[in-house]
């Protein structure tokens, strides 16, 4: 290559690169902007947001529209704040997220440690109840948490949450295992241990990642459902998404931006740290969702 | 290969065998049996469940007495709010579909460029992911609400022509909530297409490199051809997703206004329970189902298809 | 009275027989191979052994009890496999320990028999680490000191070897041996290497296809195949397998072998087997072993048939010990065996003298052995 094209070369990718990183940062703000947007609003009075820029940063600085979005805002017809629907969410989800991921991690080690004629229909049936249009389930789930007396009820929501959520464990933990050496399975079953203890002592050990994965997973999805939470529950069920989106649609009243904001991030807070703690967990927790096999 | 696969389960006793080893080969089973149930019950049996329903003629709830036949499906596609969600579910997921795919391309492959701050900017991306659709909504509500959001801020920065009111147009309405979904996907789709293109292997593309192929030529005829399960993944996660977008409908729009922003998944919760009409909530869950299964079912067969 | 017997073993997955009516058995303490090509059925052979997969029909019997039914750690076995399947998260100490952790060993007792294992097998400076902190020759003696810590009445081994690098490999396979002369227990041992079958067998089985091919000690196998495949599938350089008439010539028959552009070679045989009279005029395979194809200097002065004659020579391959020459005959490249310091070039014509005393005789048509 001529010393003269080689300085073209150089040229024309100092501007490809200028732009590849110009495109790249603009992206860096479009996904940004609402976060920024809800940040600095949630800390402005109700008045700057109406009579001054949304995109300032505030004026006078107050955390008041935090502590009524925390504890005394209007939502539905108690002035309560986010903080008993805070506590109805982590009560859900903690034992949701347990339940379905102890029964997914099983179901993934007996279909691939203890195949049986059958356990691809098995598992295809399992895979393929991840992707069903929950709406198709909400009238007989109605009925059926109304049979057990569990309408309306937290453990109601835990029940369908773990039920619902088995399909993904079950998957998350059979392409886990798949890869697991099935001799260690078989070493272990010639010193004698049983099906407990292979799975406690053999595969539980090297499962730290999987459940991670996992739980961070379930924790995202039973934590942001919306769906189930406005469905099945009642006043003292109410799941925090649901009750933001109540506060935030609630048609009476003055408009407060500012809690509005404060409460969605309050929402927020839970999933974010956890992805900004584990985000590299948390990608690969998508992508084994996303891509099968 | 059925050969080789890890088929270590005892036969079940041919002679006299202690109960307690009887147990132990019954025992994965066992446990698997109540998830299974669970999910037989709960998914398939509650399909059959809403099937039935949308046969009968079951209004505030669900009563089995008279059958109506085809009357839901008919009434269904007869009912202008209906054809409208259909209309906004073709609009928002074509638009959702192509455009997260364009913007997590362009953006996996601008990533790939030895970029230096990645480790930055791909947690920027991907955020958003971990947000409920119900903050995501409320952000973008008031964000593009003219009263107080870009219109407004743009007013105040001294752009008095400024106009941006599709939130509250009938017309485009719906396209604000593709604005919003694609902000919150659009980063997991990089993601995919970055891991993609990682693990495209680098022996392959040095050898392109000797044959003197240019970097947009290599991405053009090598790497982008060699993504396609990629593509098609992403292909079915979006589209799965946009035939259940409901969420983020109900916090920016509810719907509204009037009718503009229905979607097929707002339409059956609202005429399930807002409307009393059981049975054309059940008929339009099935179509919704049906629309699902008709992406999912080809996808997953061939994917276990392949792993035999 | 054989230790182990396996008696008409069938196996197969749904509809896919993979073991087809297999009978094998060993004395006690001997040493069994199992070998063949990939596919043959001879790991699911060795995995039926252990109890880990189910039979479909026929029967096993250790020390004269059937244990079709029993559970692998009811079987009195210990097993290591071609991966070592080492517990990733526990030390060499605990993985040797496990199975007695199971039963219940008490502590001071498994912790004795972990030394002693540990110490025969050199790896007592390592108890405290973790597989992953181990080179490929330590985890293999690990393996193998989980499974003589156990003091089975069989040992089972899934290609031990074949994760490890060449030198290593003849190091460990020489080991192997010597703890097999030390302790006298009864080994099987699957290997898809000729050579380690060779040289560690008491008695070898070849398995094809699920079938097996033949049965023998080491020396049967090699000198006496049944069948092209055996003759064929045991031995480096492999057995020359030439295409051949046979003719009767005055007294005797002979063996006619044709050549390209020249006229055929004729080879005497003055110790037929008796079978192949009848293949007078007949197309046979003229099984002949490079070391029994040589330099005329070089042949064996204690065989009683030796014929020579003039081939043309293709290829030479010098490999140190030995000089391998290529010639073609039958239409089919042959390859001899000669001595390191011969002087032969490629393109030039040689004598080369086949040992009729060890060459073998296959109908074509059965694959089969003529006797």
């Amino acid at each position: 290559m001529s010393a003269a094209s080689q300085d073209v070369a150089t040229r024309n990718g100092i501007f490809a690169r200028a732009a590849i990183y110009a495109v790249l940062i603009l992206f860096a703000v479009y996904y940004l902007l609402p976060l920024y947007v809800m940040l600095v609003n949630s800390l402005k009075p109700l008045d700057e947001i109406r009579h001054g820029n949304m995109l300032a940063l505030p004026h006078e600085w107050t955390i008041a529209p935090w502590l009524s979005a925390w504890s005394t805002a209007q939502i539905g017809v108690s002035p309560t704040g986010l903080k008993p629907y805070f506590l109805n969410s982590v009560m859900m989800v903690v034992p949701a997220v347990a339940i379905s991921t102890i029964l997914g991690a099983l179901n993934g080690y007996v279909l691939t440690k203890w195949r049986f004629r059958g356990d691809t229909v098995v598992f295809g049936m399992m895979l393929l109840a991840c992707f069903i249009p929950f709406q198709i389930v909400l009238i007989p789930s109605a009925r059926i948490l109304g049979l057990l007396h569990l309408a309306g009820t937290v453990p109601g929501l835990v029940l369908i949450h773990a039920i619902y959520g088995l399909g993904f464990t079950t998957l998350f933990f059979r392409n886990y295992y798949e890869a697991f050496p099935t001799e260690l399975v078989r070493a272990a079953q010639i010193d004698g241990a049983s099906f407990f203890q292979i799975f406690r002592r053999i595969l539980l050990p090297s499962s730290a990642p999987i459940i991670v994965v996992t739980v961070i997973w379930q924790f995202t999805n039973i934590w942001n459902d919306f769906l189930f939470g406005s469905s099945f529950s009642s006043v003292d069920s109410i799941p925090l998404t649901v009750a933001l989106n109540n506060l935030v649609n609630s048609s009476t009243g003055v408009k407060e931006y500012n809690v509005h904001f404060a409460g969605a991030i309050l929402a927020a807070l839970p999933t974010l740290i956890v992805y900004i703690v584990s985000g590299r967990y948390f990608v690969r927790g998508l992508m084994a969702g996303a891509v099968k096999g | 290969m059925t050969q080789t696969r890890a088929e270590i389960a005892p036969i079940l006793a041919r002679t006299r065998r202690a109960p307690k080893e009887v147990l132990q080969d019954l025992l994965p089973k066992i446990v698997l049996a109540p998830s299974f149930a669970l999910i037989l019950v709960f998914v398939y049996g509650f399909i059959v469940f809403t099937g039935f329903l949308s046969f009968s003629g079951s209004k505030l709830l669900p009563d089995f007495s008279t059958w109506v036949g085809f009357d839901n499906y008919v009434r269904l596609f007869k009912h202008p709010n209906w054809i409208v969600s259909l209309k906004n579910l073709a609009i928002f997921s074509v638009l959702y579909i192509v455009i997260c795919s364009v913007i997590g391309l362009a953006l996996a492959i601008f990533l790939d460029q030895k970029i230096r701050g990645e480790g930055l900017l791909r947690p920027i991306y991907l955020y958003p992911m971990a947000l409920s659709f119900i903050v995501t909504g409320v952000a973008w509500k008031w964000f593009l609400d003219p009263g107080i959001g870009l219109e407004h801020a743009m007013h105040q920065l001294g752009w008095a022509s400024f106009s941006f009111r599709w939130i509250k147009q009938g017309d485009m309405a719906i396209y604000t909530i593709v604005i919003a979904a694609i902000w919150q996907s659009s980063g997991f789709v990089m993601a995919m297409f970055l891991a993609g293109l990682r693990g495209v292997d680098n022996e392959i593309i040095k050898a392109a490199q000797i044959d003197g192929a240019s970097t947009v030529m290599i991405y053009r005829r090598i790497i982008i051809p060699l993504m396609r399960p990629v593509f098609l993944s992403a292909f079915v996660v979006l589209a799965h997703l946009a035939i259940k977008s409901y969420d983020l409908v109900v916090a920016m729009t509810d719907g509204g206004p009037g009718t503009a922003t229905w979607t097929p998944a707002l339409f059956m919760t609202k005429f399930t329970f807002g409307r009393n009409e059981m049975g054309m909530g059940a008929a339009s869950a099935i179509i919704m189902l049906m629309m699902i299964f008709a992406i999912i079912v080809p996808y997953l067969y061939s994917e276990l298809g392949q792993k035999k | 009275m054989p230790f182990l017997e396996i008696d008409n073993l069938e196996k197969s997955y749904g509809s896919a027989k993979i073991l087809k009516g297999v009978t094998l058995d060993i004395e006690e303490g001997g040493f069994l191979v199992l070998v063949g090509p990939s596919g043959c059925g001879k790991s699911t052979l060795l995995n039926t052994i252990a109890g880990l997969e189910p039979i479909t029909g026929g029967e096993i019997r250790i020390n004269g009890q059937r244990v079709n039914d029993l559970h692998p750690s009811k079987r009195d076995i210990a097993m290591v496999f071609q991966s070592y399947a080492l517990y990733p998260n526990m030390t060499v100490a605990q993985n040797i320990g496990f199975g007695m952790e199971i039963r219940g060993v008490p502590k001071p007792e498994r912790d004795k028999a972990i030394a002693e294992v540990s110490q025969l097998l050199q790896i007592d400076h390592l108890l405290d680490r973790k597989p992953s902190q181990l080179s490929g020759g330590q985890r293999q003696r690990v393996a193998m000191g989980r499974a003589l810590v156990r003091k089975p009445q069989v040992f089972l081994f899934d290609e031990p070897l074949s994760n490890l690098d060449a030198k290593l490999r003849i190091d460990m396979r020489t080991e192997i041996k010597r703890l097999h002369q030390r302790m006298g227990t009864t080994i099987v041992y699957v290997t898809h290497d000729q050579i380690e079958a060779m040289t560690l067998a008491s008695k070898i089985a070849v398995l094809k296809d699920g079938i097996l091919q033949q049965f023998g000690t080491p020396s049967e196998i090699y000198n006496n195949p049944s069948n092209m495949f055996v003759a064929d599938f045991m031995g480096s350089p492999a057995m020359n397998l030439i295409p051949a008439t046979v003719a009767m010539n005055g007294k005797g028959l002979e063996v006619v072998m044709e050549r390209e552009a020249r006229e055929p070679i004729k080879l005497p045989l003055a110790s037929a087997p008796a079978g192949l009279g009848a293949f007078q005029g007949k197309k046979v395979m003229f099984g002949v072993r490079p070391e029994a194809l040589t330099d005329p200097g070089g042949a064996d002065r204690d065989a009683k048939a030796v014929a020579t004659a003039d081939c043309h020579i293709e290829v030479v391959e010098p490999a140190g010990s030995d000089t391998f020459a290529v010639t073609n005959l039958g239409g089919k490249p042959v390859v001899a065996r000669l001595r390191a310091d011969a002087h032969i070039q490629p393109g030039s014509n040689a004598p080369l003298a086949f040992n009729l005393s060890k060459a073998v005789f296959f109908d074509p048509a059965t694959e089969q052995r003529i006797v």
